[in-house]
């Protein structure tokens, strides 16, 4: 087992994931505000509406195009660099990902390309379905994605197959309603909703400060941020904090985030803010509230969180366990189809933590013959490291507290105080602008970072998984990806804000048949101001 | 659950293999023509304006016939996973370059119209023709390497060492099999553009596609008759039960002797190359004599053929080993469990009649020719 090979290829997939992950959540909620314009726009008729649509519209293909093309890499990276990890879990992990192709990559490509050849050739209503079909699309796709990383997280539905030499689903429903996946569904696609609300507003934001487009601006302000706040507060409340409960490694993670060594008495305090110290195994300067993080993890008031401590403890007990359990498996894989019942029940016993004996690889090449030293050191090896995780989610919280009380103020702002904001407070929508995306890629992080070890939760290690590549083949895509992602990423950049300061495109004609045929409505209704400038 | 017993685990095995078949078919078919257009853009258009209608052809479909391809990954990964992780993991430079190109499409595509500088344009352009050049050409490289068998093999605990070289795979009969690999989706693209495009860009697709279809079939009886005659096949070493657990080390393989045995064996399968033959003739003809809709047609048939005389040619095996050939994968030792075939096969039943109804539509509302009068007047909402 060659360690750079393990490195590098986690480089290449934290690279790639993170970048593709840049402009998935954008994805996710503006094709949902897209498609909520247009259907005022069906429902009003007024030609403003279907230029926010088209413009919105624009931004969003700009964004979606490069999640499209970049989503290919994460399709295809797990048979490229995971190779083993492919064999060892396709049989689980595979469904979900082709699943999102039949239900999901179909729906939103086939229907991308109508959206926006399609406005001559479609009726209204058709359109319309077509943009809802679209953020459908989107969102379903990550439903699947998410139920595929939440079996990485918690691998639920499946048992080792000792014959195949891999893992073998026993349950799809198991699979399908993992709760870690579902808490994780709902908390990603609010969180691309959030991102898309903060875009929307900031860029219409700079329009009110330049003293642009004003029609345009007032209203997607008014869309995004009652979408926005309903979001916000959907992350927040419905947040990942739910699953973490659920599995053993899980509670790994969240020791790791809180920094919590030893297991406190019920309920646990929350560590505010302090430098965890990996070492010396104690979290420096901590400054805690009492209560909130018992109330926050186990949602009552007696059960206890174990710390990481504890944990390493039993994951001591599970190497051992995994340890008889390889043992079993060579003499199943020794006797060639005549297993005796013995060894048969030994391995059933203890299958369950055949994935912790592989943790012993690094050291030795046969776990039956590990020392008591190095099983010590593979449960150490579990924890992960601690203070990137620590505070990569603290920031994130607070982004997250940050957002609902934008989106609070500015829906205020616009439902009752007429839209008249104070310039600070459009600025400070306009710099915010990247601060979703800063949120979203410190979740993965979180996410992913803290579940190492392991790429499947006590099932399979990471340094395990990788294909059997050169250093050279790496060095060749990394830099490849990184070169190329480099480029797209400053094209695209120049693209959104090129089409950000050239504004909607107005439609004359449409408007003025519109005016036309309104006339009279207009007469009639003298407070109507949208309708004395419909299109500015 | 014991609903996956249903239908038993062999019966289920040659299902999936149909499927993995009708998924590269249906790559090649509906991604095939976009890739052969993007490839011979720079050959039918002159013209800014020339070029843009062979783009606006593809321009609202490519987006879901792309995904095509992303779908049959999935599907190798969910229901053949060794095959997914020996072949990707392999042609480890290969599926690099494929990726480039097929990330570079995409956003040549929906970025080229973005700006209108000349410069800009025709890097967007040059993109095209790599995006669509490089993958038809890899594809073919790839399956003239999996007929002579791969340089892998298998530990005992399934790990897939690979121990060839990116320049290995470029070897004369694979190139063989890339240029009709090429030629095959230039013909279906030329056949695409002179249905849905006019004037001078339909005639240069049509004149190009007649040479490009000429060529294919000309390195489609080389080939046919190189793997005949120059080219050992594999075949199993004993009986295999077909419904066996997935392990390829399960089953023992030779060498040696010729593909040809397969049609002597099932002869009803000659149907297939003499299908690809026929398609790509008449392919070339309604090129020739201007025909529209057959000649797509027989061009879809054509491909349709061509791709499956590899397949029928190869069953049961699906990447044979060159180095160790009781590592190869074959149809009843490398798939997903009876479960997962069995749920994924429910999944696909229910959304592919879906899917056709759909794309269906969505052709039929595209349904015509771009026009150059129209590119040019709806400048801000097509490519």
């Amino acid at each position: 087992m060659d360690l750079s090979i393990v490195e590098l290829s986690r480089i290449q997939f934290a690279m790639t994931a993170l970048y593709h992950f840049l402009f998935v959540p954008l994805t996710l909620g503006l094709s949902i505000v897209v498609a909520i314009m247009e259907t005022v726009y069906v429902m009003t008729n007024r030609p403003i509406w279907r230029q926010m649509t088209k413009f919105w519209g624009t931004l969003f293909g700009i964004n979606f195009v490069l999640g499209v093309a970049t989503g290919i890499t994460m399709e295809f990276q797990f048979g490229m660099n995971w190779s083993y990890y492919s064999h060892y879990v396709g049989d689980i992990f595979g469904a979900p990902l082709a699943i999102e192709g039949l239900m999901a990559f179909f729906l939103e490509a086939t229907f991308v390309g109508l959206f926006f050849f399609g406005w001559d050739k479609l009726g209204k209503v058709q359109h319309l379905v077509v943009a809802w079909l679209v953020a459908l699309g989107s969102n379903f796709s990550a439903l699947w994605i998410l139920i595929a990383n939440g079996w990485m997280q918690n691998p639920v539905g499946a048992s080792f197959n000792p014959i195949t030499m891999r893992m073998e689903m026993t349950s799809f429903f198991d699979v399908l309603f993992n709760p870690v996946a579902q808490a994780k569904f709902v908390h990603t696609t609010s969180a691309g909703y959030v991102t898309a609300a903060v875009f929307v507003i900031g860029v219409s934001a700079w329009y009110m400060l330049k003293g642009r487009h004003w029609e345009l601006a007032r209203r997607s302000i008014a869309v995004a941020s009652a979408f926005g706040l309903a979001s916000a507060l959907s992350v927040v409340l419905l947040g990942d904090e739910s699953g973490y409960d659920v599995s053993q490694n899980q509670k790994m993670k969240m020791a790791a985030i809180e920094a919590m060594w030893n297991t406190e008495p019920a309920p646990a305090p929350f560590t505010l803010f302090g430098m965890p110290d990996q070492q010396a195994r104690e979290t420096k300067w901590a400054v805690h509230i009492p209560w909130a993080m018992g109330l926050i993890g186990t949602r009552s008031l007696t059960r206890e969180i174990p710390g990481i401590n504890q944990l390493v403890a039993e994951n001591v007990n599970k190497i051992r366990s995994g340890i008889v359990a390889y043992g079993a498996l060579m003499k199943i894989r020794e006797a060639k189809g005549d297993v005796p019942d013995n060894v048969q029940v030994s391995f059933e016993n203890h299958s369950r933590d055949l994935g912790y004996a592989f943790l012993l690889k690094p050291y030795v090449n046969d776990p039956r013959t590990a020392t008591e030293a190095q099983i010590v050191k593979a449960a150490n090896d579990t924890v992960p490291t601690v203070w990137p995780l620590f505070w990569s989610f603290r920031i994130m919280v607070a982004l997250g507290f940050g957002f609902i009380g934008t989106m609070a103020y500015f829906f205020y702002m616009a439902s009752f105080k007429g839209m008249r904001f104070p310039r600070p407070a459009l600025r400070l929508a306009v710099w915010m602008i990247p601060a979703p995306w800063i949120a979203a890629e410190l979740g993965w992080f979180t996410a992913e970072f803290g579940r190492q070890p392991w790429t499947v939760d006590g099932v399979l290690p990471t340094a395990l998984s990788v294909s059997h590549l050169s250093a050279t083949d790496l060095a060749i895509t990394i830099a490849g990806f990184a070169l190329f992602y480099s480029v797209l990423f400053i094209v695209e950049m120049g693209l959104m804000i090129k089409y950000i300061r050239k504004g909607p495109y107005q439609d004359v004609e449409e408007t003025e048949e519109w005016m036309e045929r309104h006339e009279k409505r207009l007469n009639a209704c003298d407070d109507d101001r949208a309708g004395l400038s419909p299109a500015e | 659950m014991i609903l996956h017993t249903l239908i038993d685990f062999d019966i289920l095995k040659v299902i999936w293999w149909l499927l993995l078949g009708v998924l590269l078919i249906g790559f090649a078919l509906t991604d095939g023509f976009d890739m052969g257009v993007g490839a011979l853009l720079p050959f039918v258009g002159k013209t800014d304006v020339e070029r843009r209608v062979a783009i606006n052809t593809v321009g609202p479909v490519w987006e879901g016939n792309q995904v095509w391809f992303i779908l049959g990954g999935g599907a190798i990964f969910a229901a053949w996973p060794p095959l997914y992780a020996v072949s990707f993991s392999g042609f480890y430079l290969a599926m690099f370059a494929i990726l480039a190109a097929l990330i570079l499409r995409p956003v040549a595509f929906k970025y080229r119209s973005k700006r209108d500088g000349a410069g800009w344009r025709a890097t967007w352009d040059w993109a095209l023709f790599v995006g669509g050049a490089v993958p038809a050409l890899i594809f073919g490289v790839a399956v003239g390497n999996v007929l002579q068998g791969v340089p892998f093999r298998l530990t005992e605990d399934l790990h897939s060492i690979y121990e060839g070289t990116f320049f290995g795979l470029l070897n004369p009969f694979a190139l063989l099999a890339g240029v009709v690999s090429l030629t095959m989706l230039l013909t279906h693209g030329a056949a695409w553009l002179s249905l849905k495009a006019e004037g001078p860009v339909a005639a240069r697709a049509r004149a190009i596609g007649s040479i490009t279809g000429l060529v294919a079939v000309v390195g489609y009886a080389l080939a046919g008759l190189w793997l005949a005659f120059g080219i050992p096949a594999y075949h199993f070493a004993g009986a295999v039960p077909a419904d066996m657990p997935a392990n390829p080390l399960l089953t023992a393989v030779d060498h040696g002797g010729s593909w040809l045995a397969a049609y002597g064996a099932r002869p009803w399968i000659i149907l297939a190359p003499a299908l690809g033959f026929a398609g790509m003739v008449m392919a070339v003809l309604g090129l020739r004599a201007g025909r529209e809709v057959s000649t797509l047609l027989w061009s879809k048939l054509g491909i349709f053929g061509v791709i499956s005389s590899v397949g029928l040619t190869m069953f049961p095996f699906i990447l044979p080993s060159s180095i160790d050939p009781k590592s190869s994968l074959t149809v009843w030792d490398s798939s997903s469990s009876q479960m997962t075939l069995f749920v994924m096969l429910v999944v696909t039943v229910i959304f592919m009649p879906i899917i056709l109804a759909y794309t269906a539509w969505v052709y039929k509302v595209l349904w015509g020719k771009v026009t150059e009068a129209e590119v040019t007047s709806n400048s801000h909402s097509v490519y």
